[in-house]
């Protein structure tokens, strides 16, 4: 047998504090009326960092702020001077990605793996991409000469802190808006680090204001009456309420909330990259993906090879400590999300869905789930419905293409979908047919920051991402 | 064996006698995503291989090594220093084991079979007229039983390329087969040659196609021509040894033959060997490279693991 020797990345890259203020108008500061709360490492329960929480008098402190810097700074100032900002910003990310790779982990969960070739690589990509709209605005086609909206409160999940941080402050940004955001309680600590970034670029006091806290932190903030523009990744349960929050206001509004993406494999398709497909779509981050391909619909006909490939590469699948180089799967991020992963599960089972494993061996301290498919699943099943979040897939099969697309649509959510077929015409066919915001062909989870992502139906509104994500930042 | 193996291995063995059948059953062969297969490659190619771990891996791949001169300016005396040295690759130290094979052209077998007798150590001979099998079938046998009376235990056919591209299955398919009477008791390693297939569904094809044929090992590249072995390449055919097992429960061994240099390439391969057809695989009877510059990388780099200090390359013989 041929181990592999533990490969650790080294944490002493990261320095951290032991506790962290708000960062308001350009400065890290105490909260007036709100307390504090932990950060751990889901790997092991270590406590990372203390974290304060904003109340109602920071968040109206930080609106204020950005009001300000958007009224005297940012709005003002040419589309060259907040480009040469964005570049800057992006420019110390690349510098200091090390660093903000092992930290993500850190707090996260996630295989530094991941964090270190997918999450830091496109974030620095997203601050590039943007900076380069910035000064050329007149030409995304909203008009000829597109207004920013003014400030923008953001609040963001802990599946990909950093991307997502990204996906939101990027855009904002780059079309004239400030921002107030607020990153998920669990995973605060890259968007505090982020903040340092801010001040390294001498980015004026205002524009970016994070402020950390719960979900009343968040309520209080999209609620706030000084907000121009609400922009919210999560679940479709918080994103339902700030919808209703936001109606009848004049807040704009982009929402993009959960999947339950059908990976769609024809029997033509290519069976050793499609067995990577889907092993990427729902294992890749925990399966804490909203586009994840948690439902697998694969061909009666190559049924049976599929999942013995499938199983066969799952037992490949090493899970263990996020910051081992060799990680494939990490820890999943909460006590709370373990458990609902756990509760779906054991519905799969309880409802007659054969469960499966490969032997694995998970850390005692710490938040684990093994890699889990469920075969023999109906769409009537509550793991074919609910999301799960977790590294759980669905396996259903069909047997014509007219079925595939049916049971693929047949999902209140919109997100995301995959097809696996040799040929071009039924991809093109299928794609056609499906109601789903990204339709990926013969490979999944893949990310641009060029390329607009957003959902169908319950899965939100709005695009985040390419041309199109500077809309919803612009007066239009 | 199971009988259901035992089974398709039967039928599998009837496809060489028609041209249509052969035809049929290649063509069906799950097709290969380009982007996919070099993705998954690449991934493979950034496991962390550290400490002990890269220990074992150096001395396997020592034992692994097919150390290799195919030159025009080949001596006797140059193949009888290759063959010492592929007993005892590193003078210094005891512990470091003997490579897997020498290869040699024909003419040089003689003069090596002397150095390695007993000493473990196989040799290869690459026949059929290599590197390009442009001569016709009588030659290439001639050629293979030559190599095969002065001494040499493992024959590197090369497959007629130029009949593959064209379609004409059956005939590298009699050729294949012809060779492999033609070797008797020795091993016979199958090059494909897949610089010249140019698409990895050919690869999965020419690799499904020596087995059926009755190749021991398939062997990407001659070493002759621009593009040799890859990783993808590789795993392609990793992939149909794998498969190919699972069809009749034969196994079949993997030679990565050509631009392997260093010991973080070697180690990228004997990752995807771990994780695409596992530990059956990761053995010098069922995994080897052919290599020359190779071994001294794994010297230089097992001697730093033991000493804690590089020496430079002026420690280790050039042949």
């Amino acid at each position: 047998m041929f181990e592999y020797a533990p490969a650790p990345e080294s944490r002493s890259v990261v320095d951290l504090k032991p506790t962290y203020g708000l960062f308001i108008d350009g400065a890290f500061v105490d909260p007036t009326d709100g307390g504090s709360f932990k950060s751990i490492n889901p790997a092991s329960e270590e406590v990372l960092a203390e974290v304060a929480e904003a109340g109602a008098q920071d968040v109206e402190r930080a609106v204020r702020a950005a009001r300000k810097a958007y009224e005297k700074v940012w709005g003002p100032m040419s589309g060259r001077d907040r480009a040469k900002y964005l570049f800057r910003i992006a420019r110390l990310i690349q510098e200091r990605s090390r660093e903000l790779a092992v930290l993500e982990s850190l707090d996260n969960g996630k295989p530094i793996k991941e964090s270190r070739d997918v999450d830091l690589p496109l974030v620095a990509a997203h601050f590039f991409y943007y900076a380069g709209w910035a000064d050329k605005l007149e030409h995304a086609g909203f008009g000829a000469d597109p207004k920013p909206i003014g400030v923008a409160a953001q609040v963001i999940p802990w599946n990909f802190p950093l991307l997502m941080l990204a996906w939101k402050i990027a855009p904002a940004l780059a079309a004239g808006n400030t921002v107030v955001l607020k990153p998920a309680e669990t995973t605060p600590l890259t968007a505090l680090l982020f903040a340092e970034i801010c001040q390294q670029a001498e980015l004026p006091a205002g524009v970016v204001n994070i402020i950390t806290g719960a979900g009343d932190t968040g309520r209080t903030l999209v609620e706030h009456p000084g907000v121009d523009k609400v922009a919210f990744t999560g679940s479709t349960d918080v994103g339902r309420a700030i919808a209703r929050s936001v109606a009848g206001t004049r807040k704009k509004l982009t929402l993009e909330l959960g999947g339950k993406a059908a990976n769609i494999v024809f029997d033509d398709a290519p069976i050793d990259q499609a067995v990577e497909g889907i092993v990427n779509g729902i294992f890749f981050n925990q399966g804490h993906v909203c586009c994840a391909g948690s439902r697998l619909l694969v061909q009666e006909n190559v049924a049976d090879r599929v999942l013995e490939s499938l199983k066969r590469r799952m037992a490949q699948l090493r899970v263990g400590d996020p910051l081992d180089k060799n990680t494939d799967i990490g820890a999943i991020n909460s006590a709370a999300q373990l458990e609902r992963i756990r509760e779906l599960s054991d519905a799969g089972s309880a409802e007659g869905a054969e469960r499966w494993s490969p032997p694995c061996e998970l850390p005692d301290r710490g938040f684990w789930f093994a890699p889990t498919i469920f075969t023999g699943v109906t769409q009537a099943h509550r793991i074919a419905r609910e999301e799960i979040f977790g590294p759980v897939l669905s396996v259903l099969t069909f047997r014509t293409p007219a079925e595939a697309v049916e049971k693929a649509n047949n999902t209140p959510y919109g997100l995301s979908a995959g097809i696996w077929t040799d040929k071009g015409s039924r991809i093109l066919w299928t794609a056609d047919r499906l109601r789903a915001g990204v339709v990926w062909a013969n490979t999944f989870n893949k990310f641009d920051p060029t390329s607009p992502f957003g959902g169908y139906k319950e899965s939100g509104y709005g695009r985040e991402g390419g041309r199109h994500g500077l809309e919803g930042y612009l007066n239009v | 064996m199971t009988a259901t193996t035992t089974s398709a291995r039967s039928e599998l063995s009837e496809l060489g006698r028609s041209e249509t059948a052969l035809r049929t059953f290649l063509h069906g062969l799950p097709g290969v995503d380009q982007v996919g297969a070099e993705q998954r490659a690449a991934q493979l190619g950034t496991r962390s291989i550290k400490t002990t771990a890269k220990a074992q891996a150096i001395d396997l791949a020592i034992r692994m090594v097919d150390l290799t001169t195919l030159e025009g300016a080949d001596t006797p005396g140059k193949v009888r220093a290759l063959a010492a040295k592929a007993i005892r690759p590193d003078p210094a130290d005891p512990s470091c084991p003997h490579v897997g094979a020498v290869c040699v052209y024909p003419a040089m077998v003689p003069y090596v079979a002397e150095v390695l007798r007993g000493s473990g150590v196989h040799l290869a001979s690459v026949a059929t007229a290599f590197p390009s099998g442009q001569v016709p079938l009588e030659i290439k046998l001639a050629d293979t039983r030559a190599a095969v009376a002065a001494g040499a235990d493992e024959i590197d056919m090369v497959i007629n390329r130029g009949a593959f591209l064209a379609g004409r299955y059956k005939e590298v398919y009699d050729e294949i087969v012809a060779t492999r009477e033609a070797v008797g008791d020795a091993h016979l390693k199958v090059i494909l040659e897949t610089g010249e297939l140019a698409t990895y569904d050919n690869v999965r094809r020419a690799s499904w196609l020596a087995m059926l044929g009755g190749g021991d090992f398939i062997k990407t590249s001659t070493g002759k021509v621009p593009v040799a072995a890859t990783l993808p390449v590789s795993l392609v055919m990793l992939e149909a040894v794998r498969d190919f097992r699972a069809a009749t429960g034969r196994q079949v061994g993997v030679k990565p033959a050509g631009g392997i240099k260093t010991t973080k390439d070697a180690i990228k391969y004997l990752v995807m060997v771990n994780e695409t057809v596992g530990a059956d695989w990761l053995d010098p009877d069922w995994f080897r490279f052919g290599a020359s510059s190779l071994l001294n990388d794994l010297l230089m780099q097992r001697t730093k693991l033991t000493t804690g200090t590089y020496s430079g390359p002026d420690y280790f013989t050039l042949d």
